[in-house]
């Protein structure tokens, strides 16, 4: 069930062509002695319709793998490759506060050349997609954290992305809205089968949404071991499956930290 | 599928629980509370001054009461030369605000864009604002003569840089992660400045719009003391003419208009823009 790599995980589902490659890329920031190595040659391969998870402790420069795929900056070395568009999902949810819940979305799909009287259809089909229907002329204060990340969400899908990039997008949230937000992202996967590339450093959280997990190691960033989770959907966090595999990769991210004690 | 409307029925009572709860005060409750305060601070004000009146300090031409200053006031509003003067001096409000907004963005969105006029002429800008707009007058009478370009051209550089820097300043104050989500969502260059960068600064360009106003309506007010066009009557000259005639009810009444149109337009203006954008980004704390 489980096969820790040091070198090259390989993707899971072998001759499918993957829609988003990494090839040992490094990301330094700064220069000489107080350069920081974000990323040391790092490699990982994700397939079309995969949900892959990245865990790791801090400073394995998760988010910076993110943000280089969302072309937000650019490697130091190496070759990225992705098919199709991506859209990235923040820890906050980040919608525009002079919009409404509405304009938000809209604007995604403004940007992305939807013409005007296709887009109000559009918004109040993806805002009943995530259970905000009726909402779309509030404002994203007059929200709870909860249903900010569920129109961000809304968002990301306006933009039609191939690839689905999120950055520990549920990690502010309590545990039972949290919940209610892994069914949510499950089901819209399931039935829409985009890519999903999910940064986390919850254990439980990858275990309960990725086909496969990675394992980051920290300072510098590189893939320690590859675990593929082959728990029936759908999951539910609190099953012994999900505890006994999230046991076995916590073991294995307390291996990596400790290496940092030593150090 | 059951769970599927279990998953949809639990999201809805989370959303209704998590919906922040927002007391609603009555409008009229709401107004009083506004309002009574500074009704109070105003008869307050009014008693002082009838009472410094009534100890004689002043002889009555050099400090004319309430009750002479506003029968005063109100005898010029029915005449219309109190009209006549205000229409001239709005007017040239209007005009050397309009002026002075024009310069102000054109410069503002040049030096926020450009890092090397920005290095150029940052700071100049700001210190521009500490440069008493009256210190301009001499100089502007020397270039323009006594004349409505010399007015326009004080208010122009006492409002401008206000308003320019209300903009570099909502430039600079963009919370990097919206500049971050709107590339994400595919705004690069132009499509960004206007769906990101420009409704963001908006806040703080506004508060940059009202201080130009303050700056503006007293450069304006130095300017029509100082340059006395024939036959062009304005607030500024009234009080002037009020002063030669030694008519302290003329000159005070004169001033409480000259008073009245600032507040009027910092609160009704400035105040309703600023509360409507503050209420609209969640900025205003509802049980306040």
């Amino acid at each position: 069930m489980t096969t820790p790599l040091v070198e090259d995980p390989a993707p899971a589902g072998a001759g499918v062509p993957p829609v988003l490659q990494v090839e040992s890329v490094s990301k330094v920031f700064g220069h000489g002695p107080a350069a920081v190595h974000a990323l040391d040659r790092i490699s990982l391969e994700v397939t079309a319709g995969e949900f892959v998870c990245l865990v790791g402790a801090s400073g394995c420069g998760k988010s910076t793998l993110l943000h280089l795929l969302a072309a937000l900056d650019s490697p130091t070395s190496g070759q990225l490759a992705v098919q199709g568009r991506t859209a990235l999902m923040f820890q906050e949810a980040a919608l525009f506060p002079w919009l409404t819940v509405g304009g938000n979305v809209s604007l995604a799909l403004r940007l992305r050349g939807v013409p005007r009287g296709r887009r109000r259809p559009l918004v109040a089909s993806l805002l009943e997609s995530v259970h905000l229907e009726g909402l779309a002329g509030r404002r994203p204060h007059e929200l709870s954290g909860g249903m900010r990340q569920r129109v961000a969400l809304a968002r990301a899908l306006a933009q039609d992305a191939d690839v689905l990039l999120m950055d520990e997008p549920f990690g502010s949230l309590d545990a039972m809205t949290r919940d209610l937000l892994h069914a949510e992202l499950e089901r819209l996967w399931t039935d829409r089968r985009f890519t999903v590339l999910f940064v986390t450093h919850n254990v439980r959280e990858a275990v309960r949404l990725a086909d496969r997990v990675l394992v980051l190691t920290s300072r510098p960033g590189r893939v320690a071991a590859s675990f593929d989770v082959r728990i029936p959907r759908p999951r539910r966090i609190e099953t012994p499956a999900v505890s006994a595999l999230a046991g076995e990769i916590t073991d294995q991210l307390s291996r990596e930290v400790r290496r940092h004690g030593h150090a | 599928m059951a769970m599927r409307e279990n998953l949809a029925e639990e999201v809805a009572g989370l959303d209704a629980l998590e919906m922040p709860a927002v007391p609603t005060v009555s409008r009229p409750v709401r107004l009083w509370k506004a309002a009574w305060p500074k009704l109070a601070a105003l008869a307050i004000a009014l008693a002082l001054w009838q009472v410094v009146v009534w100890s004689g300090w002043k002889p009555d031409y050099a400090l004319a009461g309430p009750a002479a200053t506003f029968q005063e006031l109100w005898d010029r509003l029915l005449d219309g030369t109190m009209l006549t003067a205000l229409g001239m001096t709005m007017r040239r409000a209007f005009a050397g605000y309009a002026l002075a907004v024009l310069v102000g963005v054109v410069l503002g969105s040049l030096v926020a864009r450009i890092a090397v006029l920005r290095t150029a002429v940052g700071s100049l800008i700001t210190g521009l604002q500490t440069m008493p707009s009256i210190a301009w007058f001499p100089l502007a009478l020397l270039l323009f003569l006594p004349s409505e370009s010399a007015i326009m051209f004080v208010m122009v550089l006492g409002a401008a840089p206000a308003i320019a820097n209300g903009l570099i300043a909502g430039t600079d104050h963009i919370p990097p992660l919206l500049l971050r989500a709107g590339r994400v969502l595919g705004a690069r260059d132009l499509a960004l400045y206007r769906h990101v960068i420009l409704p963001a600064s908006l806040p703080s360009f506004l508060m940059g719009l009202k201080q130009g106003w303050a700056f503006a309506w007293r450069s304006l007010m130095a300017g029509e003391l100082l340059v006395i066009i024939a036959n062009r009557h304005s607030l500024g000259e009234q009080l002037n003419n009020a002063y030669e005639f030694a008519n302290s009810a003329w000159l005070l009444a004169t001033m409480v208009v000259i008073l009245v149109i600032g507040i009027a337009v910092d609160s009704l203006v400035f105040g309703t823009l600023d509360r409507a954008i503050r209420r609209r980004w969640g900025l205003i704390d509802p049980a306040a």
